[in-house]
């Protein structure tokens, strides 16, 4: 019972935690605007999200059989915890200083990762509510 | 915590944004000081921005790493009038580029707010997940 409560929130939990992660990557590169040679940073979210929910179905607990009948252990409710990979933002225009941060583009994916956060903690709430009505009846 | 590092991140930017500034201002104030307490003209200041790693591995901090003195040549003005003319009359002035540090008051002061809304938005968002399961 706990863990497909459990599964029901995990993947929002890992789509939270890798916005949250990208949105201090953004925040970085915002704030080395004017570095020079700082070169742009970013997650791709969708490879980041995939590898986040193979892990989870991928990392068992390690239980010791002593019998071939013995059960598997549960697939681990941890969290994989991984980082998204962070790769480097294709050059636009160069820059005399070497620096690659384009503005326009932070602050789009900035405000744009913002909602999206926002849509998932929407989503948990209203997962929430859903287990809660079901409880409850 | 991903999103609490966002307010170290952009809190280094704005402090150094705002040590640029406060060169600016030196700069602008100083732009006619034709002498100083070593005897020569100002000479303007330039900071230097590098980024420097944050608590996490991938998202850098910004500090300034030192500030320079610009290597630009002085201006040379003719008065003879002014007390520090030379025998044929050219008084040297600060190198400040008026022009320069007004580009550069403006690019950082956009740069300061842009990373005040930076903390704001990861304020907002940080509170809104305090509100997990509140409804």
């Amino acid at each position: 019972m706990l863990n497909s409560l459990d599964s029901a929130l995990s993947f929002h939990q890992d789509a939270l935690r890798i916005r949250g992660q990208r949105q201090e990557l953004i925040a970085a590169n915002i704030a080395n605007a004017d570095t020079p040679n700082y070169k742009a940073r970013d997650i791709d979210f969708n490879a980041a999200m995939k590898s986040a929910m193979a892990g989870v179905s991928q990392d068992r607990f390690n239980t010791s059989k002593t019998s071939a009948q013995h059960l598997d252990g549960a697939p681990s409710s941890v969290p994989s915890g991984r980082p998204g990979e962070a790769l480097f933002r294709p050059i636009m225009q160069n820059s005399v200083d070497g620096n690659t941060v384009d503005m326009d583009v932070e602050r789009n994916q900035f405000a744009d990762n913002a909602i999206r956060y926002e849509a998932s903690l929407t989503m948990i709430n209203s997962e929430l509510k859903k287990m809660l009505s079901a409880i409850q009846g | 915590m991903s999103l609490f590092n966002v307010f170290n991140i952009s809190g280094s930017a704005m402090s150094a944004q705002s040590q640029r500034l406060n060169a600016v201002a030196s700069n602008l104030a100083n732009a006619d000081s034709a002498t100083s307490a070593n005897g020569k003209p100002y000479k303007a200041k330039q900071v230097v921005f590098s980024a420097i790693p944050s608590n996490s591995p991938d998202a850098s901090a910004v500090k300034v790493q030192k500030v320079v003195e610009d290597a630009s040549p002085p201006r040379i003005v003719y008065d003879p009038k002014h007390p520090l003319a030379n025998e044929q009359g050219y008084v040297t002035m600060p190198n400040v580029n008026v022009t320069e540090e007004m580009v550069n008051m403006i690019s950082a002061s956009r740069a300061y707010q842009n990373n005040v809304e930076t903390m704001n938005a990861a304020k907002t968002m940080l509170l809104k997940t305090l509100t997990i399961g509140q409804n």
